[in-house]
């Protein structure tokens, strides 16, 4: 295809902004027209730079005084700088792919409930936890109702920033939500385990589900298949550790039977090393939203 | 003059564990008035894994956590109880709510390099008017003095004591000894120090009789042991031993041994016992809460438990990854059958 690209910047040079830069760079629909950061000994600007990229310390002012504006603006700072700018975003008619934890506008999965949000103008990407286990929830759900199901995120402590320490409730709370939300199950919890070990571990998602005691096994265990590929696609380092396990009702879980999903997301060592697949699950499902609503536009 | 000791009961909270997270209320009621009339200052209340820890990955509570707190608060004349929360897994509005229903002590724990995770947790716990706890799980993982720096933080965020957290029971003697004074000179005035032992390596108390003369003031204990792995440091064997070594504790020897025999021994489902799976526990040094997570998938795949055990050390799994026990099982599962866990085949 050859339609127009999507113009697009990025606001955060970090880490996430920088990982997510590597993606849409290889992107047929995307162009990554600048990075955008405060701070000009920045390193991120620096490597945008390097990149071919046209990099401003001149914050979201800069961005915005352009005489062409983007279609599309990727935030990763934090949740309370994309409070600040995501009026000015929608004011200026530039679509918000909020990768912070602000949630400003509707979560959003990729293969679960993009569809329906494509013309929404501020989209939240939940959280890495969120972003790796939900479609399994949804896989879940659309084949038995789901009472509860709740997901455990192992990530290295290294891959854990200064800002999710500091809010660790944040994370339980954001991804438990949209479990419930996004995922379709009647309640949701979520756990997010730091581990030190060094070398660092790759991620680990495990993904309990409570399902009716007469639940169609195999109907489920396909539905899981079938969504762990189209995750895949665009986060290449996304596998199933084991078949989905299935347990026998219990007196205990409240007469529920349990189905239990063991993933593990290797990242694709852009920026971020392998490991660190908590980031690039979410760099990936971010440049998958920003590459689906390309795709929409042009072919509207 | 000796210091006084503080012994904090834990038999309500990581006893949980040994009890498959299925206490009642009445028993709730009953080991605290026993505690509380034997001069027990602090008795703990809260699912294994610390409030909001009723789950899939740990056990689902039988009884609601702050249901048995406010049963604990009722049935308390002068003990204080404490909570339990694992940052990560419970949130401060779980904080909230067991503060409401009467708890007055937070204990918030983080494994023994991540403590920077707490400090949302400390900073609520204050602002509830709770007294503070900091601990610092697996503490046989790093060295003295990195540990001293994680207490540190905690203590700098608001903890007014940290703990010494034996996970694993791995901790021998000397190792503990030189955790719990590394800890003492780095927090000085600013903190108290504690020790939570476990009995896998049989030491629980004779670690907590060491960290008592090396400056610790708070130590841990559970009636009969009851406790994650082969058990905790014995409530009852605790107040005796200090109390043959001239440590006050404020505690009734006869008053303690009275509760373990009387009120906890009849509800045992098994007597806490360093069998082959908790002694691979304190040896290999893996998480205790894990034991009965592993004997369970050992039953579930036809693996050993202690083969599960040994891989989870390997692996440097830390407090809260019980899910990785399923995972290591069917892995173990996959090489004796010589087939992947997972055929990729499948259309």
């Amino acid at each position: 295809m050859s339609a127009r690209k999507l113009g697009a910047a990025i606001v955060g040079p970090g880490n996430i902004g920088t990982d997510l830069l590597m993606k849409l760079l290889r992107s047929d629909t995307i162009e990554v027209r600048a990075m955008v950061g405060v701070d000009p000994d920045s390193d991120g600007l620096a490597r945008a730079r390097a990149l071919g990229v046209e990099a401003s310390a001149g914050g979201v002012d800069w961005l915005l005084s352009q005489e062409t504006l983007p279609d599309l603006v990727f935030e990763a700072t934090s949740a309370q700088a994309h409070l600040a700018n995501a009026p000015r975003y929608r004011e200026a008619g530039i679509t918000a792919i909020d990768l912070t934890p602000a949630a400003a506008g509707p979560y959003v999965c990729p293969p679960v409930n993009l569809d329906d949000l494509a013309a929404v103008p501020n989209l939240n990407m939940i959280t890495c936890g969120g972003q790796a286990t939900i479609p399994i929830v949804h896989a879940v759900s659309t084949v038995v109702p789901v009472a509860y199901a709740e997901i455990v995120a192992s990530i290295a402590s290294r891959s854990a920033g200064p800002g999710t320490r500091a809010n660790i409730d944040e994370f339980t709370q954001t991804t438990a939500r949209a479990i419930e939300q996004v995922g379709g199950a009647g309640r949701g919890k979520a756990i997010i385990i730091l581990n030190p070990v060094d070398p660092p571990m790759i991620m680990r998602d495990t993904v309990f589900c409570a399902i009716p005691p007469d639940a169609d096994t195999n109907a489920v265990a396909a539905s899981v298949h079938r969504m762990v590929a189209r995750v895949a696609a665009y986060v290449p380092g996304y596998t199933l550790r084991a078949e989905p396990q299935f347990d026998e009702p219990r007196e205990a879980w409240n007469g529920w039977g349990r189905v239990a999903v063991f993933l593990e997301v290797r990242g694709n060592g852009d920026y971020l090393p392998p490991w660190a697949g908590n980031l690039d699950i979410m760099t990936a499902a971010a440049a998958q939203v920003g590459e689906q609503l390309a795709r929409e536009r042009a072919a509207a | 003059m000796t210091p006084k000791i503080r012994i904090t009961d834990s038999t309500l909270r990581d006893g949980s564990h040994a009890m498959a997270h299925r206490f009642t209320e009445e028993q709730v009621r009953g080991v605290v008035h026993a505690l509380d009339r034997a001069g027990v200052e602090v008795i703990e209340v809260s699912h294994g894994d610390g409030l909001g820890g009723s789950s899939f990955n740990y056990g689902f509570s039988l009884e609601d956590d702050v249901k048995l707190v406010a049963a604990a608060v009722d049935e308390a004349t002068s003990a204080k109880i404490a909570v339990l929360l694992l940052p990560g897994l419970g949130t401060v509005e779980d904080l909230k709510l067991a503060r409401d229903a009467g708890a007055s002590v937070a204990r918030i724990a983080t494994h023994c390099t991540e403590a920077d995770v707490s400090l949302q947790h400390f900073a609520a716990a204050r602002q509830l008017g709770m007294e503070t706890v900091g601990f610092l799980m697996l503490s046989h993982r790093i060295a003295p003095a990195a540990l001293a720096r994680q207490a540190r933080i905690m203590a700098d965020g608001g903890a007014q004591c940290v703990y010494v957290v034996d996970s694993a029971g791995a901790l021998v003697l000397g190792e503990a000894q030189e955790r719990i004074s590394a800890l003492v000179a780095e927090l000085g005035s600013d903190a108290q120090v504690g020790f939570h032992g476990h009995q896998n390596l049989s030491l629980g108390i004779a670690n907590s009789v060491l960290a008592a003369q090396n400056g610790a003031t708070q130590i841990d204990g559970a009636l009969c042991a009851l406790g994650a792995g082969a058990g905790n440091a014995p409530t009852e064997v605790l107040a005796a031993t200090f109390d043959r070594l001239g440590i006050p504790t404020g505690v009734n020897v006869q008053g303690v041994l009275a509760a373990a025999e009387d009120v906890v021994k009849p509800f045992l489902p098994r007597l806490p016992f360093a069998d082959r799976s908790a002694i691979t526990q304190g040896y290999a040094g893996v998480y205790s809460s894990f034991l009965l997570h592993a004997e369970r998938a050992a039953e579930r795949y036809g693996v050993p438990a202690h083969e599960i055990l040994q891989r989870v050390g390997e692996a440097g799994y830390v407090g809260g990854q019980e899910d990785m026990i399923i995972d290591v099982a069917l892995q173990l599962a996959a090489e004796r059958d010589g087939a992947p866990p997972c055929s990729r085949a499948r259309p």
